[in-house]
């Protein structure tokens, strides 16, 4: 399991695009450094990530080993009714993690 | 003696003073602020365990800004870290346990001025502190002093030199990209005078916390702290 962290604003308008934050716990090791004892640490990334909206997917990223460790991601989705929205995250040694939050539509 | 009298005159400043804008923003982010996923853990760990002996965290209101502090119980001065090790043993240092427990109970004192007690029986550790503090020390032969006082606010090659204040600990640091204890940032001024680092929890480490505590008397603390 894959700690992380999500914040959407309290209400949003509807159709009017809002901020989706999340942020995620994770070493995001790019494979290029060496531990204490001179052996490669090898590749560990989230490497996907997805949000949907009330089942449906209406955001999705793969990430690659540029990006640094803790991923800090913030997009904008529009919504016409209220619904719950779940981000999904996975990372290459099929670890998981998720978050989800209400969002009130009025 | 000159060096005391420059201590004495100069205002303490945190160090989030001297970072980038960029730091400052992170740091001041009450979602992005990436050590807020120590302290999540934290909040979880105190429902969990602690609740039960200290009820609600409002109750650490104040705690960490009188730490590290005499313990008559554990008999020696321990810092936040290590009292927190006291009710549960078998938290690793720099764990994300412990780290995330003690952000999350320093938070509870962040604003309220570090107010620390060096009399009594906390006076021998409090003194070796100040000794270690003035002391040169590792190949560059440089004391804590002569980086934190004399040049505080200059350059180190790209970096700017801060007063070496501990509030804001534990903070996220981007080179470790991970939170980290006051403790390990101290040790990371061990190696980089090249001198031999003391081990967690030593007496030595301790004795700088609570050195350096006293010497930021009234800093507010932010937690958790971010610096590059």
């Amino acid at each position: 399991m894959i700690d992380g962290r999500l914040r959407v604003p309290e209400s949003v308008k509807p159709g009017e695009p809002f901020e989706v934050r999340v942020l995620i716990l994770h070493p995001m090791e790019n494979g290029f450094r060496h531990d204490a004892a001179g052996r490669e640490i090898p590749v560990h990334i989230v490497n996907k990530v997805s949000c949907t909206y009330g089942g449906r997917e209406v955001f999705s990223v793969d990430l690659g080993t540029g990006i640094s460790a803790n991923p800090y991601l913030v997009f904008f989705v529009r919504a016409g009714g209220s619904g719950v929205l779940k981000v999904e995250w996975i990372d290459d040694a099929g670890e998981r993690g998720s978050a989800s939050a209400n969002v009130n539509v009025g | 003696m000159w060096v005391s009298a420059l201590v004495a005159a100069f205002t303490a400043v945190s160090g989030i003073e001297y970072q980038s804008d960029a730091v400052k923003a992170m740091q001041a982010d009450s979602f992005g602020n990436p050590g807020l996923l120590w302290v999540d853990r934290g909040a979880e760990l105190w429902k969990q365990k602690c609740t039960g002996c200290h009820g609600d965290a409002s109750s650490m209101e104040g705690v960490a800004a009188r730490y590290p502090r005499h313990s008559p119980q554990l008999g020696r001065v321990v810092d936040l870290e290590q009292r927190i090790q006291a009710c549960m043993p078998g938290l690793a240092w720099e764990s994300r346990d412990l780290l995330g427990l003690t952000a999350f109970v320093a938070r509870q004192s962040n604003g309220v001025p570090i107010s620390v007690d060096v009399s009594g029986p906390a006076a021998p550790l409090y003194e070796r502190g100040r000794s270690l503090y003035f002391e040169r020390q590792g190949q560059l032969n440089l004391a804590c002093t002569h980086c934190h006082d004399v040049n505080a606010g200059k350059t180190l090659l790209s970096e700017p030199i801060s007063q070496g204040q501990p509030a804001d600990w534990p903070a996220y640091r981007l080179d470790w990209q991970s939170l980290g204890s006051l403790q390990r940032r101290l040790r990371a001024c061990y190696f980089g005078v090249r001198a031999q680092m003391p081990a967690f929890g030593s007496d030595d480490l301790v004795a700088l916390e609570l050195y350096l505590a006293n010497r930021a008397k009234w800093l507010g603390a932010n937690v958790p702290g971010v610096r590059r």
